[in-house]
């Protein structure tokens, strides 16, 4: 393909136009990808220093909502699972992190890998039936245990604080940054997020990677090839429960509380819809649909409480019919014919 | 002993209930082989039309009477519009679409009606039917009764009546019952109307226990879910049986079992959804489906 054209390019290459085309075509998708990663650094770098207090405080959030849909979109967007009981997992990292901080008075940074890790025995555990459960049993189950999870909580009064559950501090910023409190925890939530999706990411390039998206398209095929289902799909589980049990951690630094209100089904729908809408299997879905499930709601509460509720279920619907790549799939198309039309000129 | 047999009657009035939702499940299931995750809340938005009757002054029975009739038009109706362009799309994509329609219905109902808790009317006279120690409420008697009339019309639809006998092709081969000429896209409407209408009916049943808000089937969903999957999901008797079960065990757990109590209570369904699939994934009357390659 590219030998050709570069053959019949080749004499043309002093005047202008043909110039742009040869630097257009040298931006390959993979430099493109990381030019917008920089970018997007830069930006999220420059942010809180621009934004006042309350937005810092809103777009950590997205950052928080976004690591969780990382687990998530793993889950249903590559392996092709379905868990209507995210929130629970987000939950068990929340309340790790805020049981670490209240009774044993840990040192913050040791609660992300130790809830990190809680979540990720537990969906190692929840994964094991999971593997015998397909499509909607499997919705099934995960929604009963996300409904569960809430008297659970306020069952154990004595570790996780009953309904009033769990007030702490906030990480403190060290004197040396200069930062105020908003600022240093929007560059914590920053870093945890760079580090997952970093992760995610090479997690999908390997092997693993490639054994979850044949277990998507096609279960029986994936086996014959050599792939250990029940092996996969646990661990599909498994990195997917981390995950949203890292951004329960992050959050309960963030918001410095929790209760067992802030866990209800709810959350789990909205993590839902947030993947659905953002782009199931995509790289910068998790990140569009924390922004959705961030500022929706909060635009959208002004016209009528139920107007977000209406908007997410509306948006999910239409979703699935036309654009079942999410918004991040829709970016891309834009992309690429922008790019169509340039190269065109 | 009173007091045991006391707590199995009250267990088998809330699994009453249990068992209408699940009969809407099941319904439904039957049919395009979809769980409808958004059965209780249109359960909901039915309960709250049937309210608004009885607001504008219909007498009870008549609201009654006008809710089932828009239910089932609803149903079909959204059977038409949100569950035909993914009919046969895999089953993630349908799960999430009844998921949206979930959150959908619930939001709308929240919009026109406000979350505010709303007073449903008893159709039931109160006061209790005593005998031997044991007092059985009058409503308990009436959501029993209820649910018993509608599984029995709905025997008598499907075993002998020619809509039915269509219906039952469908379920068992749409392909061969197309080439009887069967219209088998109506069938499957008919079928979601059917199901919104029983699922009317058992919000009708749970509004005057539980108070009528947006959020009022929640609960009451997760007990229908566990009923179906216990009777097995293509099963409509198999979703009464399941949902007497149910409403007992959930009874009889919170009552005896000290660790439990009334707020854990929400653990038996769900441990019942994981045993039965885990052990007997067909449910107890349903059917194993045999897969071939």
């Amino acid at each position: 393909m590219r030998g050709p054209a570069e053959v019949t390019d080749g004499p043309a290459r002093t005047d202008a136009p043909a110039r742009g085309r040869a630097l257009a075509r040298s931006i390959t998708p993979v430099r493109r990808r990381w030019i917008a990663v920089a970018v997007l650094l830069a930006v999220a770098c420059s942010l809180p220093f621009q934004l006042v207090p309350f937005r810092v405080f809103q777009f950590t959030m997205v950052m928080v909502y976004a690591v969780a849909l990382l687990g998530l979109n793993l889950l249903v967007g590559h392996a092709g699972q379905i868990s209507l009981g995210h929130g629970a997992f987000f939950a068990v990292g929340a309340y790790a992190a805020a049981i670490m901080l209240d009774r044993w008075d840990l040192p913050y940074p040791l609660t992300l890998p130790i809830a990190a890790a809680v979540a990720f025995v537990l969906g190692l555990a929840l994964g094991l039936p999971a593997v015998r459960l397909r499509g909607l049993y499997l919705a099934l189950v995960t929604l009963a245990i996300a409904i569960f999870l809430v008297p659970l909580l306020k069952r154990f009064e004595s570790v996780t604080g009953g309904s009033m559950g769990l007030t702490l501090a906030k990480p403190a910023p060290p004197a040396w940054t200069g930062l105020a409190e908003d600022q240093w925890l929007y560059f914590l939530t920053l870093a945890v997020t760079v580090l997952a999706f970093l992760l995610a990411h090479g997690l999908l390039r390997s092997r693993v990677g490639r054994a979850l998206h044949a277990v998507r398209d096609n279960e029986a095929a994936a086996e014959v090839m050599g792939v250990r289902l029940p092996f996969y799909k646990t661990l599909a589980f498994a990195w997917s429960a981390m995950f949203a049990g890292a951004a329960g951690c992050v959050y309960t630094w963030v918001i410095g509380f929790v209760s067992p209100d802030s866990f209800v089904v709810t959350l789990s729908i909205t993590l839902l819809a947030g993947i659905v809408v953002g782009g199931l299997g995509s790289f910068s879905g998790p990140l569009l649909g924390g922004l959705f499930v961030m500022f929706v709601p909060s635009i959208s509460q002004d016209i009528n409480d139920a107007a977000p509720g209406v908007i997410f279920g509306l948006l999910i619907i239409v979703v699935m019919y036309v654009a079942p790549t999410g918004l991040a799939g829709l970016a891309g198309r834009v992309a690429r014919s922008t790019e169509n039309i340039l190269r065109k000129e | 002993m009173a007091g045991f047999l006391q707590q199995l009657v009250e267990g088998l009035g809330a699994g009453a209930v249990y068992a209408s939702l699940a009969l809407a499940l099941v319904l439904i299931y039957q049919f395009t082989g979809i769980v409808n995750f958004a059965q209780g809340e249109m359960a909901m938005f039915s309960t709250y039309i049937a309210w608004q009757f009885t607001v504008a002054g219909l007498p009870f029975w008549l609201a009654l009477v006008l809710t089932l009739a828009v239910s089932f038009a609803g149903g079909m109706l959204i059977e038409r519009i949100v569950i035909r362009p993914v009919e046969g799309a895999p089953e993630l994509t349908v799960v999430i679409v009844t998921v949206g329609l979930f959150i959908f219905v619930n939001a709308a109902a929240g919009w026109i009606w406000t979350f505010l808790i709303k007073d449903f009317p008893n159709p039931f006279p109160g006061g209790a039917v005593e005998a031997g120690g044991l007092s059985v409420g009058y409503s308990t008697l009436g959501v029993l009764a209820v649910v018993a009339v509608v599984m029995g019309l709905l025997y008598l639809l499907f075993q002998h009546t020619k809509v039915g006998l269509g219906m039952r092709a469908v379920a068992a081969n749409p392909d061969s019952a197309r080439l009887v000429g069967i219209r088998v896209g109506w069938m499957l409407a008919l079928g979601w109307g059917l199901a919104a209408t029983v699922g009317a009916v058992s919000g009708i049943l749970v509004a005057p226990l539980l108070f009528l808000e947006p959020n009022m089937m929640g609960g009451v969903l997760i007990y229908a879910f566990a009923a179906a999957t216990l009777g097995g999901f293509d099963s409509p008797a198999g979703a009464v049986a399941g949902g007497l079960t149910v409403g007992v065990a959930e009874t009889l757990a919170g009552a005896y079992v000290g660790f439990i109590g009334s707020d854990l209570k929400v653990g038996v369904p769900l441990a019942i959804i994981l045993f039965v699939l885990l052990l007997r994934p067909q449910g107890l009357f349903g059917r194993a489906v045999v897969e071939r390659v």
